[in-house]
């Protein structure tokens, strides 16, 4: 089986705490996870309805494999209607939190409803319960994570907390789970305050039996990640460099959106990416990498923890940063240096803790930034808005102020907190907001990478490059190259990427993965835990049919076919220099193929036959 | 030749297949709460250490055992816990200066690495080799290797 079968329902309005049986029939069409909780979450809210109002429910969500020894079997989900998009939002984390939850018992958690005051809710196996949180309440996801662990007397305990910033609004927040892994983008942390609950803290002694053919499961899982081990990226380069790796090739392909996507090379790359971190510095000696660490049953272990110099001057009067933590992955990285033209691998390190200590998406908070430097450089914003601060690009020190302000949701950290796209209504110039639906970019130029542009256009939860990775093929050649600077034949390559990692995702398991794996490693490891034919075929259809799911949930929410394109800048200003030089994104010659092969009609709305195909809820 | 489990924390990631290789042998499912090998992480200080029963030769817990559920297994030199012996009195997890001897609440009975029997599944399952089962008397062989190259003056 490896679901647990059942779940809990947690009603905040009224504090009412019931556990439910898991609906079979669904976790056989929608696998689980991602998948699963959005089946859910479209048979119980209106798409339509306010996302910070009481009428969304937010659902914390494992799938059949996690908390297996699987490799990276230990993810979850959070999955509701995001506040930032008004998509359906579904944040992916490791750590060690999800796993723990299927430890105690339950696949799922379903929220629904607001408390009155501020809550947190505890789960010792089968006992749940709703307890006050004021003290908690204004405090860091780090505060509050020690206040818990001092008052529960159990240091194995796993906690899933927001910060500040989804306190006052942020609306891209996260949910922070084992002090530094996130459930990031679409402000899922957002809903999370929006109904009083700060915190959710598991402790699982059950454990998790019941895998269906438990040898067989051994050893195919054995030979899945003997396939890790032995390919060049999860084998060495995600251990050795993280997912930062990537910095340098993809400044060198010139996909490496640069101040505000201005650009698509940064000359300072080099200072911020993977091979810096391992760099001795001046003062200590010491680099900013101290080592690699894992997510629950991972043996890639991706993870970076770093220092910051002590001597830099975000830190040098606060001790309390002088520790290891999360450090830079590449997608913070880039939004927090190359967008923001820094290149002080220091001060981007401060911020990604910050990002962590109070729970913002540090995707989305470094893309905003750029917008407002950007509105800077116009004269759009001015120091009247600062409050005297020189928002340019390039400044590491209005990175860091812009980065406090935002955390605690004070001054112009209020107006950071929008994002990107209605800062930049707010100001004049929407044209300047480097988003998809509301939704910032992550770190790979479309002018460059043209795959991407579609992918970001389409994607369910606006742009994100989570939901088709063609960055695989397009630059690493997996599974198969295909010219970066081509847009034909991409629109099969998107829809082949976005279908698996829908599969992926509600499996359990880790999207960095599949550098190595494809559905063939993948679907046995499916089959041997769980009861019903798992096929790599299977595991493909259930994806598609979630990706529907997904986007008919939006289309009920008012999202169309128009939202599905990108900013001018990046379909009309060409890139400046590299190879994708004198390069725009052609969105539109990709698009119409697409919504053929999704059958959708030409104007990118589902139609009743494709939603029939898929037995989609009506 | 008699083996010893061998630990070099800098080489963990704190990924925990250890404790759920553990739990699945001795108990039946993956469940870490249950394992016998722990795995601290200290955050602040970026490390991750797996720490276990050393299986003592003159085991404090298998001295303080008061109806002698502690034995010797003569074949790897584990101390091994006869479940139908054990009382559950937990005088054993007093005597162990270590704390890798536990009390299993659902069983009302102690709990210790027994290596397996000879094949740790820990060992087995750790992807970085911060595990190892090694000569039992030469655990520190590594190390003097490492120690060795640097002594090695021939390119100065
Ligand atoms: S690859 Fe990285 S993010 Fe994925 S499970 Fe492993 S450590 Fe976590
Ligand atoms: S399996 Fe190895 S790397 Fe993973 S936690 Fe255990 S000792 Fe560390």
């Amino acid at each position: 089986m490896s679901w647990t079968r059942k779940f809990l329902r947690v009603n905040l309005t009224s504090g009412a705490i019931t556990e439910e049986a898991l609906n079979m029939q669904w976790a056989h069409d929608y696998l689980g996870q991602r998948g699963l909780a959005t089946r859910y979450l479209v048979d119980e809210i209106d798409p339509a309805c306010d996302a910070l109002g009481p009428d969304n429910k937010m659902i914390m969500t494992t799938g059949p494999l996690t908390g297996t020894i699987a490799s990276t079997g230990g993810r979850y989900s959070v999955v509701c209607k995001s506040p930032l998009t008004g998509t359906v939002a579904c944040s992916n984390s490791g750590g060690f939190f999800g796993a723990e939850l299927k430890f105690a018992g339950w696949d799922m958690i379903i929220f629904e409803g607001k408390a009155a005051t501020p809550m947190y809710l505890s789960i010792e196996d089968d006992v749940a319960t709703l307890l006050p949180a004021d003290d908690l309440w204004g405090k860091t996801v780090w505060e509050a994570d020690k206040m818990l662990r001092q008052k529960h007397q159990d240091p194995q305990t796993k906690i899933a907390c927001v910060g500040r910033s989804a306190e006052e609004g942020c609306l891209y927040s996260a949910i922070v789970n084992d002090l530094h892994r996130a459930a990031g983008r679409s402000g899922v942390g957002t809903v999370m305050a929006s109904k009083n609950l700060k915190a959710v803290i598991v402790r699982g002694t059950k454990g998790l039996g019941g895998i269906q053919d438990p040898k067989r499961f051994l050893q195919v899982t054995k030979d899945a990640k003997k396939v890790l081990a032995d390919n060049a990226v999860t084998g060495q380069g995600l251990p050795a460099y993280g997912t930062q790796v990537l910095m340098n090739v993809i400044n060198e392909v010139g996909a490496l959106p640069t101040r505000n996507m201005r650009e698509t090379q940064f000359e300072g790359a080099s200072n911020v990416g993977g091979e810096a971190m391992h760099e001795p510095r001046k003062s200590d000696g010491k680099p900013n990498l101290t080592t690699n660490g894992a997510c629950f049953s991972c043996t890639i272990a991706c993870g970076r923890i770093s220092t910051i110099d002590r001597t830099h001057f975000s830190v040098k009067d606060k001790p309390e940063y002088w520790i290891n933590s999360g450090g830079l992955e590449y997608e913070a990285a880039w939004a927090l240096g190359p967008d923001t033209g820094v290149d002080d691998i220091d001060a981007l390190t401060y911020v990604n803790f910050l990002c962590n200590e109070d729970g913002m998406d540090p995707i989305s908070f470094g893309s905003t930034v750029a917008a407002a430097m950007e509105l800077f450089e116009t004269g759009a914003i001015t120091t009247e808005q600062t409050g005297g601060v020189e928002l340019k690009f390039g400044s590491a020190e209005a990175l860091c102020w812009a980065a406090e302000m935002t955390a605690k949701g004070e001054g112009f950290g209020i107006d950071l907190g929008l994002g990107s796209k209605r800062l930049c209504e707010k100001y004049g110039k929407p044209e300047l907001s480097m988003t998809v639906k509301g939704q910032e970019f992550p770190a790979y130029d479309p002018r460059g990478i043209q795959g991407m542009g579609l992918a970001y256009a389409t994607a369910n939860r606006g742009a994100c490059h989570l939901r088709g990775y063609t960055v695989a093929s397009e630059i690493l050649g997996i599974p198969e190259k295909t010219d970066p600077l081509e847009s034909d034949g991409k629109a099969g390559l998107v829809k082949a990427f976005q279908d698996a990692t829908a599969a992926v995702d509600s499996a359990g398991l880790c999207v960095f993965t599949t550098f190595a794996w494809t559905m063939d490693d993948i679907a046995p490891q499916v089959d041997a835990a769980c009861e019903g034919d798992w096929s790599t075929e299977r595991m493909m259809e259930v994806g598609e049919r979630i990706w529907n799911l997904e986007k008919d949930f939006n289309q009920k929410a008012g999202i169309t076919g128009a939202d599905d394109t990108l900013p001018e800048r990046l379909l009309k200003e060409a890139a400046n220099t590299g190879p994708a030089k004198g390069r725009v994104n052609e969105l539109d010659k990709m698009l119409p193929e697409y919504y053929q092969l999704r059958g959708y009609s030409t104007d990118g709305s589902m139609t009743d036959e494709t939603r029939q195909k898929w037995a989609l809820p009506s | 030749m008699q083996k010893s489990l061998h630990i070099d924390p800098a080489k963990c990631t704190g990924c925990l297949q250890c404790e759920s290789a553990c739990s699945l042998v001795n108990e039946g499912t993956v469940n870490p709460a249950k394992s016998r090998i722990k795995v601290f992480s200290f955050h602040d200080e970026g490390r991750f250490v797996p720490y276990t029963c050393t299986q003592c030769d003159e085991a404090w817990c298998m001295q303080a055992c008061p109806v002698d559920a502690i034995v010797l297994n003569p074949v790897n030199g584990s101390k091994d816990v006869l479940s139908d012996v054990c009382v559950g009195c937990k005088v054993c997890t007093i005597a162990c200066p270590f704390g890798t001897i536990n009390y299993n609440t659902s069983t009302g009975k102690v709990v210790k690495c027994d290596l397996c029997g000879g094949d740790p599944e820990c060992v087995s399952a750790c992807p970085t080799q911060a595990i190892t089962y090694v000569d039992a008397n030469a655990t520190g062989l590594d190390k003097m290797r490492a120690w060795a190259m640097k002594t090695d003056n021939a390119g100065a």
